[in-house]
Order: C-alpha cells, then sequence, then structure tokens
C-alpha cells in the first residue's frame, strides 16, 4: 500500500523539516499539522536501483529555469518555485499551492555528484544519482580450501 | 476540505463509467477554478501526463477530466526507501454551469498542469449597462 513507509520521514528529513517550515514557503494556508509521510514539498519516492539511487518527485507546473538541484556529500536539496495565474480572478476554489518550495533529504549514502543525471518531463523529475565507488555493492567470492 | 494538505494524493471513489483494463490506481488532481467576467479557468495538477493521455469531455454540464498515466518508476516494492506517492491515472469530474459555451472550451498542458478556459456563453456574460443622461 503505497504511503507505508519503510522507514519514517524523520530519518532523512529531520534536519530539514523544521528549516522547511521556517520557511514556510509553499503558502497553502493550510493548517500545518505534522504528517507521518510527505511532511514537505514535493513529495519524494526514493529507490535503490543497485548502482544508482533513483530520486521522483512530482513537482507541476514548474519549469526548468524554476528549478534548482543541489547535492552537497550525501545531502540532496531541490528547490522551485511556482507563481499564481496572471490577471484578476475571483477564486472558486484553491486546492494548489503557489510560492517557493524547498526540500532537503539525507541520501543513504555519498554519491558521485559530477554524474548525478536530472530529467524534467511533464512536471516529474527525476534523478538519477551514481552511487560513490565505495558506496556500491560489491560481490565477494568467497574461496574454498 | 479544509483538512486535507495539498501535498497527499487523493485516491478516487468515483465509479468512472467505463472499466480499466489495467488495475493501477486513479488520482484526484488537485484544481484551482477561477472566474472572471468572460471565463471560467480551471488548473488542475496532472503531473506525468501528456497531451495524448488527456481525454477531456462536456456534456449535459457536466466536465470529465481523465488523464492516463504509465508506471515509471523501475523499482520492485522491496527497493523502495522511500514511497510518498503513487503513480496512477487522474480522474475528477466537475458539475459546470449551463453558461458554458461548450464550442469555445480550450485546453493547455504544460509541466503537468491542465488549463481549461471555460468561456461564458453571451447570455451570461454581465453587461454594461451605460446610463444615457437627460
Amino acid at each position: 500500500m503505497f504511503g507505508q513507509m519503510t522507514f519514517p520521514t524523520s530519518r532523512f528529513d529531520e534536519l530539514r523539516r523544521d528549516m522547511d517550515r521556517l520557511f514556510d514557503a509553499f503558502g497553502m494556508g493550510l493548517s500545518r499539522r505534522p504528517y507521518a509521510r510527505a511532511a514537505a514539498y514535493p513529495a519524494m519516492n526514493i529507490w535503490d536501483a543497485g548502482d544508482t539511487l533513483c530520486v521522483e518527485a512530482e513537482v507541476p507546473g514548474v519549469g526548468r529555469d524554476d528549478l534548482e538541484i543541489l547535492t552537497v556529500g550525501n545531502e540532496l536539496t531541490v528547490k522551485g518555485q511556482r507563481g499564481p495565474v496572471e490577471g484578476k480572478w475571483a477564486v472558486h476554489r484553491n486546492e494548489r499551492g503557489t510560492g517557493e518550495f524547498t526540500r532537503s533529504v539525507t541520501l543513504p549514502c555519498e554519491v558521485n555528484a559530477d554524474k548525478v543525471e536530472a530529467v524534467l518531463d511533464s512536471g516529474v523529475l527525476m534523478l538519477r544519482l551514481p552511487k560513490a565507488e565505495a558506496a556500491k555493492p560489491k560481490q565477494i567470492t568467497v574461496k574454498t580450501t | 476540505m479544509a483538512d486535507e494538505t495539498a501535498i497527499e494524493k487523493r485516491e478516487t471513489q468515483d465509479l468512472q463509467p467505463t472499466e480499466r483494463m489495467r488495475s493501477g490506481r486513479t488520482y484526484v488532481p488537485n484544481v484551482d477554478i477561477l472566474e472572471n467576467n468572460e471565463k471560467l479557468l480551471l488548473l488542475a495538477d496532472m503531473p506525468g501526463v501528456k497531451s495524448d493521455d488527456l481525454d477531456i469531455r462536456y456534456e449535459h454540464g457536466e466536465l470529465v477530466v481523465h488523464g492516463s498515466v504509465q508506471p515509471r518508476q523501475d523499482a520492485e516494492q522491496g527497493n523502495y526507501m522511500l514511497r510518498e506517492y503513487g503513480v496512477g491515472d487522474y480522474y475528477r469530474a466537475f458539475q459546470v454551469g449551463e453558461g458554458i459555451d461548450s464550442s469555445k472550451i480550450e485546453a493547455e498542458l504544460q509541466d503537468g498542469v491542465l488549463m481549461l478556459h471555460l468561456p461564458k456563453s453571451e447570455q451570461v456574460m454581465p453587461r454594461k449597462i451605460s446610463v444615457k443622461m437627460k
């Protein structure tokens, strides 16, 4: 069942969750309740693909120029923003947020920052982060005497 | 629903008129509905949807938006370290009043956001009434 995480969010976010709240960047005007999952925007899926870590985030309405991705050691930060619709409008419903967002996650291992690939397609950001040599899984051969 | 956060994806409870061929989840896209004198503007967050995957219908005052999304994460169940959302189709239906000129509905899709322009029909556009001086 999706949403049931193997690890609690805090394992990745604990340093940053309070910082995210300080920025209060996303400005949705909703009450800030602590959630067990996706405490920050954007929601992310992270999985291990052997020699690479894959991180995917849904960021609809954010173009390439509005996005900033940084890696420092094993910490990944995704920042961006999207603006409201221009013009004067009466608002009947407002479920989408606008404004700036920033989210940092601590990756489970070091990655090779020079070889990170990022692709933005139809509002989906996909990052492939090659693990640093030392972090890659290595087969160990067992000798028999 | 003021209590729900826009961050979490909601699964739809609606029954869809047609059955799906493959199993998968369907989500409710978050929308903004705006209005000015000329039109209604509906924006829906549907990341991962491209124009070929969109099916938009307007009949009998009901607007139905359906976006198909193919599975795209090449991970098996056990490999996820963090899983905060699922990947699936988007579906939402709206009651729209009769005052829309359905022949002029326009749809734009950019960066996974659907923007629907629903121009008001002539009769319902607010008319300025000029006051003549006697």
